[in-house]
């Protein structure tokens, strides 16, 4: 799986949850890096990585992620 | 389920520009995270354009905001507070609850939300709005706790039971009932683990639109400013399985027989809707005599002819038809249901009269129960007994209105249905419907001659025969073979031996478009005049006029058509055969 791809579905799914534009998420981005990605839209955020992929995190997976990489490693080692 | 937008919609609607004159203050008290709760139903209310202004109480603040005079809850003065305590805090209360006063667990809770309600009653004019507790077994003592008094099963049931009680007695209390949304979508669609868990929520993402519309449900029959008062039913295929006019009163399906089962249900619901005061009206493309006749004469019929308020069966337009229903009635269109199997019906009557709303019924009339129930179309927040003798009332003022003749054009909306007919010999697929078409029809029927599979062979087979099979396709679908014709070839004559048409499609230039295609046929084997013939029977009333319409001449009973002049008539149906790309 291409991590880019990964990066640009991530920035997506945030754009359209903070309303933010021109999201560019690299594996080293953090919430605070984008206005608006505060604890609320966090979940969303999360539900819809999850709806986009298919899968679940857990809660600790959840507590984990520190940054962008961090969900995109978790999603590539879900999907196989 | 009635659609309703997904969270990210409702989200969205939040952050749009908007300036709505109906407005509704709304107060939200929950021990729960109640913040995706708030932006839903502010979107749903946009959804609905209502502005919601809502007071968010902090997390798990209900009794401080309540019994607290001085709180903002009170100065606010909301119209709707609604409470939500969650299953979850329940069970937490619960465990803290110690094991002698577990058997007295439900009085406990029931006294404290009566104190709430007891509270903001004697200090507001505000409605109040609660849920009940959605089930959950925390399975201490498996399926026996039902037989235990101090288990969490049985006092949870028995909370959620008071509830009902304390509600009956409390004039400006109204229960949500969350328990019954749960049983029908899942546990695991209410609630997930890991946000309760992490954020104190204990709604799924998913879940929240529903209970924002139901909500709305709610708040708005309170306020009387959304009551459907009326059901608009569609005979054929919607109250009975079959059409009347062809399957006669032994083949409709109804009862025992064939699938019967799904609209015997369908007319018990019904007949309960009346009996609360709801008003039934019937709106059906029939002949009246022959609508009428299962509701006086079918042993399964759960609806009589007592029942029906506005009985209206024509031939008319539906549209036209419920604008008729209206006048006798007097009320609004945005408190009218209408309920038909056809989606061409349906969506002519949502394009000309948006306010009435017309459920998208499912294809299978086994799921038609089930959906309409999900759909909670007719909330209410009172009951009198003075609604019983309304329909009696409504049907004497329908003998005074007569059915108006000015009907409106329909011409619009058949040109955007984009509808594409085709005209084709029979050959071995259609062979079997042709035949099925000829032992069935009994309405749009002209000579009333039946054929089997094999005699259709035989006139395929034959040069003295011209055959059309034609169906119909429009933008919402195919409709299949819908008509067919069979002519005889005389000399320089055609003989019109058989022309049926199925009455789904009626109205629709079905035989303008057939009558230019056998035109085209005819001539191309020399024929310079087309003969028809209508036999009557008790059941082809419609088509007595037929021939006549489409311009034949009448000499000694027959009906003549010179093909010299003939110019095809104008119809909404495009060839297929003759669409350029």
């Amino acid at each position: 799986m291409d991590r880019n791809e990964v990066l640009a579905k991530i920035s997506e799914i945030v754009m359209d949850i903070t309303d933010a534009e021109d999201v560019v998420l690299t594996n080293e981005s953090v919430p605070a890096d984008v206005e608006d990605w505060d604890s609320l839209n966090h979940i969303q955020i999360i539900v819809g990585i999850e709806n986009e992929y298919g899968i679940k995190f857990s809660t600790p997976e959840i507590q984990s992620f520190k940054i962008v990489g961090d969900v995109a490693d978790m999603i590539e080692s879900k999907l196989g | 389920m009635e659609f309703v937008p997904t969270f990210n919609a409702l989200r969205k609607n939040n952050k749009k520009e908007f300036s709505f004159s109906k407005k509704k203050k709304i107060a939200i008290l929950g021990d729960s995270s109640t913040q995706f709760f708030k932006i839903a139903l502010k979107g749903y209310g946009i959804e609905l354009e209502v502005d919601f202004e809502i007071y968010e109480a902090d997390y798990d603040m209900i009794e401080q905001e309540v019994f607290n005079l001085n709180s903002q809850l009170y100065d606010f003065e909301a119209e709707v507070i609604i409470v939500i305590p969650s299953v979850e805090k329940l069970l937490d209360k619960f465990y803290k609850t110690s094991g002698d006063e577990r058997e007295n667990f439900a009085d406990l809770i029931i006294g404290s939300y009566s104190d709430i309600y007891q509270t903001i009653n004697k200090n507001t004019r505000s409605k109040v709005i609660l849920f009940n507790f959605a089930s959950l077994n925390n399975s201490v003592f498996g399926h026996y706790g039902s037989k235990v008094r101090s288990s969490f099963v049985y006092q949870l049931r028995k909370v959620n039971y008071e509830l009902t009680n304390l509600s009956i007695d409390s004039d400006n209390l109204f229960l949500y009932d969350l328990d019954l949304l749960q049983s029908r979508v899942g546990y695991n669609f209410r609630y997930e683990a890991k946000f309760h868990v992490s954020s104190k929520m204990v709604f799924t993402l998913d879940i929240l639109p529903i209970i924002s519309k139901e909500l709305c449900d709610i708040i708005f029959s309170i306020d009387g400013s959304k009551l459907r008062k009326c059901l608009i039913l569609d005979l054929d295929n919607t109250m009975w399985g079959g059409v009347i006019g062809d399957d006669g009163m032994e083949g409709i399906q109804i009862g025992d027989l064939g699938i019967g089962k799904a609209f015997t249900d369908l007319q018990y619901w019904a007949k309960e809707l009346k009996r609360r005061g709801i008003i039934l009206c019937v709106c059906s493309k029939n002949t009246e005599s022959i609508a009428k006749e299962p509701f006086e004469k079918h042993p399964d019929m759960v609806l009589s002819l007592e029942d029906i308020s506005v009985f209206v069966a024509n031939w008319e337009n539906k549209a036209d038809n419920i604008r008729h229903i209206k006048e006798i009635l007097n009320i609004g269109y945005d408190s009218m249901v209408f309920l038909d199997d056809n989606p061409f019906e349906r969506n002519l009557v949502r394009k000309e009269l948006p306010e009435v709303f017309v459920p998208e019924l499912p294809s299978d009339p086994a799921e038609y129960s089930s959906y309409l129930r999900n759909c909670n179309l007719f909330e209410t927040a009172s009951v009198s007994g003075e609604d019983i003798n309304r329909t009696k009332r409504y049907q004497e003022e329908a003998k005074r209105v007569s059915v108006k003749s000015s009907f409106s054009s329909i011409a619009g909306y058949l040109e955007n249905l984009n509808m594409i007919g085709s005209a084709d010999p029979f050959d071995n697929f259609s062979i079997p419907r042709v035949a099925q078409l000829t032992q069935r029809s009994n309405q749009f029927n002209l000579r009333t001659i039946r054929y089997s599979e094999a005699d259709i062979k035989n006139i395929c087979e034959s040069d003295k025969h011209v055959t059309l099979a034609i169906k119909l396709k429009d933008k919402y679908g195919s409709y299949g073979l819908i008509s067919t014709i069979i002519g005889e070839i005389q000399r320089k004559e055609l003989f019109i031996d058989t022309w049926i048409m199925s009455c789904r499609v009626l109205k629709r230039d079905v035989e303008k478009f057939a009558l230019n295609q056998l035109v085209e046929k005819s001539k191309s084997y020399g024929v310079d005049q087309i003969v028809g013939e209508r036999i009557p029977t008790a059941k082809n009333v419609i088509v007595q006029d037929h021939y006549k319409n489409l311009g034949f001449i009448e000499k000694n009973g027959r009906w003549y058509l010179d093909l010299k002049d003939y110019k095809a008539l104008d119809c909404f149906i495009q060839n297929e055969d003759k669409i350029t790309v």
